[in-house]
């Protein structure tokens, strides 16, 4: 068989196997984050059928799922929205990477993994998967609930810290000095400024340059753009996709809602083969051993991110029931929990061990978090009412 | 008499619309009823609408999220702001004995369905005057012959109650 023929088919295997696990995920009503992972372990090294001619392809159509995955982010929400959610939400937001950092962080510091490993680990134990919270919440029928703002607002604040932490552990990653590390602090504090100001201020401009009324234009000036800032932005060594966040959040109003419509598909695609490459790059007999370890972070990072959206529910004077929503609601992780890790293993610069335990860890809570939001009323109903209090 | 600025000034006054972003999906509004529950709409961003219902038993989930399709939405709004306006016009002239204001609802199989108000000539076939349109739960005040009707609409006539069923009669058959 000639070689284009075989690589076809091989790419064409990938994704149609990938639609069967996509709609049993839909059947079961889970996100298909898991499946397409088991779907990488199953390829791949170690697994049952090596991929071998399409290994360059793959890897790169990855690269551009983070690169889509990101700037989707960034298109999600608009500038006014991330500054008025900064302010309002901080408290709650700092709370959350306290909370949820800590699980990840001492887990890596026990298993001698180093401060680059604890700064991994932790933020995959702190990103709640926006995907599946807000796929949840209108699942469930909770969009209209008073504690969704509060949930929200949430995830808000933790994709503002996305584009903070990535160019700081990027910078880590690359092994540069504690001084370093401070100037890529400061450098990408001031870059996000910069581009919140000017989509604040100048975002009709950013939109025009990209607008355009023909789709097809439309699509390929956006994605151009897209990957030629993540390009630039990974030549200045802050990654790739923060360059993809930030032109996101440069795009407003309805030029944002337009490039969002046409680039989900594009996204769905991409982000599939992303979770694919890097279930591939993992060796699924190295996840057994650290099994025990990804169930210790997923109880305790189950419990600090239930207790992070039961206490900024409580802040704004929620009942005890829709304290527990928001509570479980935030609990899932996924796709940013694996694009960081991603990005640990790209660089080689921690043990193979984090990425099988970072990949047996988002297996589980992706299917934990929805679990969790769907039956936490019927749980929170069978316990006893506190006692009245009187005043 | 501005119909619009009346309306507009009874809801201000009475009922306070809470207005939440919803990042990401939209925007929230919603109104607290007397009794603490609370009914309103979510707009997505994508223009789709849903009608909220909170709970009585727990007033922070909502007890249905039900999708509107835009017509549905006009012909909900027209249901709940018609008779308002027709109170307050009731009210206005209650001094007037022998006159009423009453809505006369345009419908699917009306022959005025797509056609000016002028063709109806209301007026001078029935002596009843057309004081406002209701269109998806907009007040058109005034309309001119030239408006066009369309089924839903709700016409608001003001006249004496005999020349109000003649004019309902003409609406609906011509």
């Amino acid at each position: 068989m000639d070689h284009t023929a075989l690589e076809l088919l091989e790419l064409g295997a990938v994704f149609f196997g990938l639609g069967l696990l996509g709609r049993l995920a839909h059947r079961i009503g889970l996100s298909p984050i898991p499946l397409y992972l088991v779907g990488g372990l199953a390829f791949g090294t170690g697994g049952i059928l090596p991929l071998g001619d399409i290994g360059d392809f793959t890897s790169l159509a990855g690269e551009v799922g983070v690169v889509l995955l990101l700037l989707l982010l960034g298109l999600e929400y608009s500038a006014a929205e991330l500054v008025t959610g900064l302010r309002r939400s901080w408290l709650a937001g700092v709370v959350d990477i306290v909370l949820n950092a800590a699980p990840g962080v001492a887990v890596a510091l026990i298993l001698g993994w180093g401060p680059v490993g604890a700064m991994v680990l932790g933020g995959v134990t702190y990103i709640s998967s926006s995907g599946i919270v807000a796929k949840v919440l209108s699942d469930l029928g909770r969009l209209g609930n008073r504690e969704t703002p509060v949930v929200l607002s949430v995830l808000v604040f933790e994709d503002l810290v996305m584009a903070l932490y990535l160019p700081i552990l990027t910078a880590l990653l690359l092994g540069v000095t504690l001084w370093g590390g401070i100037g890529a602090v400061g450098i990408s504090v001031a870059v996000i400024s910069v581009v919140l100001l000017v989509a604040l201020r100048y975002g009709r401009w950013v939109s025009a340059v990209v607008d355009s009324d023909d789709q097809e234009v439309f699509l390929l000036k956006v994605l151009g753009a897209a990957l030629l800032l993540a390009g630039f932005a990974q030549a200045m060594q802050v990654s790739a996709a923060v360059g993809a966040f930030l032109l996101g959040i440069a795009i407003s109003g309805s030029t944002a809602e337009n490039a969002a419509r046409l680039l989900e598909p594009l996204r769905d695609l991409f982000a599939a083969v992303f979770f694919v490459v890097f279930g591939l790059s993992t060796d699924p007999a190295s996840i057994p051993p650290v099994l025990g370890w990804a169930l210790v972070l997923v109880v305790t990072s189950t419990v600090t991110k239930f207790a992070t959206g039961w206490w900024a529910a409580r802040r704004a004077r929620i009942g005890r029931m829709g304290r527990a929503r928001a509570g479980a609601a935030l609990v899932a992780r996924g796709e940013f929990s694996i694009v960081i890790a991603g990005l640990a293993v790209g660089y080689a610069a921690v043990p193979d061990e984090l990425a099988a335990l970072a990949t047996g860890y988002v297996l589980i809570m992706a299917m934990v978090g929805p679990i969790l939001a769907r039956y936490i009323e019927p749980v929170v109903r069978l316990l006893p009412d506190r006692p009245a209090v009187p005043i | 008499m501005n119909l619009r600025r009346a309306a507009g000034a009874a809801y201000r006054c009475t009922v306070n619309v809470d207005v939440t972003p919803l990042p990401g999906i939209g925007v929230r509004k919603e109104i607290e009823l007397r009794g603490g529950r609370r009914v309103g709409v979510i707009t997505h961003r994508d223009g789709r609408i849903e009608l909220i219902l909170s709970r009585a038993d727990d007033p922070d989930a909502c007890l249905a999220e039900l999708p509107l399709t835009t017509e549905e939405a006009g012909a909900l709004a027209n249901l709940l702001g018609a008779p308002q306006l027709v109170n307050q016009l009731n009210d206005e002239h209650r001094d007037l004995p022998g006159i009423t204001t009453r809505k006369l609802p345009i419908r699917t199989n009306s022959p005025y369905d797509g056609r000016p108000l002028g063709d109806t000539a209301l007026r001078t076939r029935t002596q009843v005057s057309v004081v406002a349109v209701m269109r998806a739960g907009q007040v058109c005040p005034s309309p001119t012959p030239d408006f066009v009707l369309v089924a839903g609409d709700i016409v608001i006539a003001v006249g004496e109650a005999d020349k109000l069923d003649h004019a309902a009669d003409v609406l609906a058959r011509g």
